[in-house]
């Protein structure tokens, strides 16, 4: 029942994402690509879960390191966004 | 912290991620729906870390070894560096719904399949379920891996930039496919037997190849399409991998980000007036005989000096940035010199090609990080209306983007590409390093045009000894 639910979600999430992206003035293109980017890093949730168990050895490992990977990928995509949004802004300020 | 509380903030970060990206699609939010995506991200990193029965010692340590290298990373880089950076992050979220998957996969083996499936309990419909969606997330995790190391590779010139095409490489590309769905049909169907560990290591290698052999037939002109596509495959790995462990926080931002890259991908592809298809397939950029007609008329070249004087006298001025401005950072000369043409009574606009350089919107990056104000930036359309009253337009490292064959020569492989007309302003500069072909290897007839000079040399420094003639 619950995978159901789960695959309702997916197909909603997937009509979601085309409605908020057709219409993205160009100059957007690469921060919005960079921020989606970091958010794609929310597979550092199951990263979490995986690399906090108590036993399974290899699987914790493999873990961890999926852990760096998306750390990397969700703190360094946000950051590298936010660094690029406020070049545009504070042009828009002058 | 109760599992039904962790699975509302789960709800409210899923809601921080759809107003973030939508906030980030208009100019006047965008900051501020970064920042809430990445609340949401911190919330949903937060609840997991409340779940009962984790051990912290490593996790603590993850999280600050890939918070500060993902943080010295972006930090340092140069925006002429970032179509790279973002591939190399991309592929690294990539990698990261793999192991994940992986790992899945080893706790169920050392735990047995049914303790396993005892306390999932209904979640999962069967072992196959939990071996598919291993599968996807493996799969497509590992393309997105190695097609966006390999992207990172050509965007940073560690490795020629170009399509590599060898003998037979549709075929070979085609079996190394059909040998992972094959790999994963058998791990799917023995999947509690032991030799399945076999075939999903073969899946792991044939996905890592065929993100390697995907990306590498596909040359630099091409890449913006490259880089969104591989955007959207992280997001459907990270959405796998939330079928894997039935995470519904995973499945939402995960969609969200496939859906928006593959809409992204779209509209590069229209840009070139090509389909998915022929960008990924095509092995465009290896075109060496270039087809289309033969060209009548020289290129003429013309001095700075010259060029300055004709600067001087206009009235209207368009630069036409390309990869060429970022390969030769010269966008802060380029806008020194707007300023001076602006002071002397121009009015100067800058226009960006949709598909201009190697990721969507680079040359805005750019102009942004020079401060090029706003309004300044025209898009396409919006230049191509009045191109006929500018007096000069100056190509900066562009190419294809300006090729009139695109819309004259029916036989030019990019014949129908919506360019800017820049051969309709009254005389057009190009600034280029080479008497060479574009990465396309087309012939770019505007190079021959009537109102057409070629300015040799390393772009910045052109510019710079236009600004240098002004100021004398």
């Amino acid at each position: 029942m619950e995978l159901i639910l789960l695959l309702f979600t997916f197909v909603l999430a997937a009509f979601l994402g085309f409605e908020l992206i057709s219409k993205v003035p160009s100059q957007l293109h690469t921060p919005l690509m960079s921020g989606s980017n970091a958010i794609s890093g929310i597979t550092i949730v199951g990263a979490l879960i995986a690399s906090g168990q108590q036993d399974y050895a290899i699987s914790k490992w493999l873990g961890l390191a999926a852990l760096v990977l998306a750390t990397i990928n969700v703190v360094g995509g946000y950051y590298v966004t936010d660094r690029m949004l406020s070049m545009f802004k504070s042009k828009k300020d002058q | 912290m109760p599992e039904s509380i962790i699975n509302v903030s789960y709800i409210v970060a899923a809601i921080l991620f759809i107003l973030g990206i939508k906030m980030l699609g208009s100019a006047s939010t965008a900051v501020k729906g970064n920042r809430i995506s990445s609340l949401g991200m911190l919330l949903a990193v937060i609840v997991t870390l409340s779940k009962s029965g984790l051990d912290y010692t490593w996790i603590v340590a993850g999280l600050v070894l890939g918070g500060m290298i993902g943080l010295v990373a972006a930090k340092r880089v140069q925006m002429t560096g970032m179509p790279e950076l973002v591939a190399l992050f991309n592929g690294f979220g990539g990698l990261a719904s793999l192991l994940v998957g992986w790992s899945e996969y080893e706790k169920v083996r050392t735990e047995g399949w049914g303790v396993y499936m005892e306390k999932v309990g209904d979640a999962m419909p069967g072992q196959w379920f939990l071996a598919l969606v291993i599968v996807l997330a493996v799969i497509i995790g590992g393309i997105t891996f190695t097609g966006s190391i390999v992207a990172y590779l050509k965007l940073s010139g560690k490795i020629g930039g170009t399509a590599t095409i060898f003998p037979l490489q549709k075929l070979i590309n085609l079996l190394v496919m059909l040998g992972a769905v094959v790999a994963g049909c058998y791990f799917i169907t023995i999947v509690d037997n032991q030799t399945a560990q076999f075939w999903l290591w073969c899946v792991i290698f044939l996905s890592l190849l065929i993100g390697v052999l995907g990306v590498i037939p596909i040359g630099g002109g091409d890449m913006p399409v490259v880089i969104a596509l591989l955007n959207s495959f992280s997001g459907l790995g990270a959405a796998a991998a939330g079928f894997v462990i039935t995470n519904t926080v995973l499945v939402v931002a995960g969609c969200l980000v496939g859906a928006s890259g593959l809409i992204l991908s779209m509209i590069m592809c229209k840009a070139m007036n090509r389909s998915l298809g022929n960008v990924l397939f095509g092995g465009f950029g290896a075109l060496t005989s270039s087809g289309g007609k033969q060209v009548e008329g020289e290129m003429k070249a013309l001095s700075v000096k010259d060029a300055y004087y004709v600067l001087e006298a206009a009235q209207s001025v368009v630069f036409v940035p390309g990869y060429g401005m970022a390969v030769a950072q010269a966008q802060h000369v380029v806008k020194e010199l707007s300023e001076i043409l602006e002071r002397n009574g121009a009015e100067v606009r800058h226009a960006v090609h949709p598909v201009a350089g190697r990721m969507p919107g680079h040359m805005n990056v750019l102009l942004a990080e020079a401060d090029v104000p706003y309004e300044q930036l025209c898009e396409m359309e919006e230049v191509n209306a009045i191109i006929p009253t500018v007096d000069v337009a100056i190509v900066i490292g562009a190419n294809d983007v300006v090729n009139p064959a695109a819309i004259e020569d029916e036989e030019s492989p990019i014949y129908g590409m919506p360019i800017i007309n820049v051969h309709q302003a009254r005389s057009v500069f190009v600034l280029k390093r080479g008497q060479g072909a574009g990465y396309s290897g087309i012939i770019n007839t505007l190079f021959f045009r009537e109102n057409c000079r070629m300015i040799y040399g390393d772009a910045k420094a052109t510019v710079g000894s236009m600004v240098a003639q002004f100021e004398e």
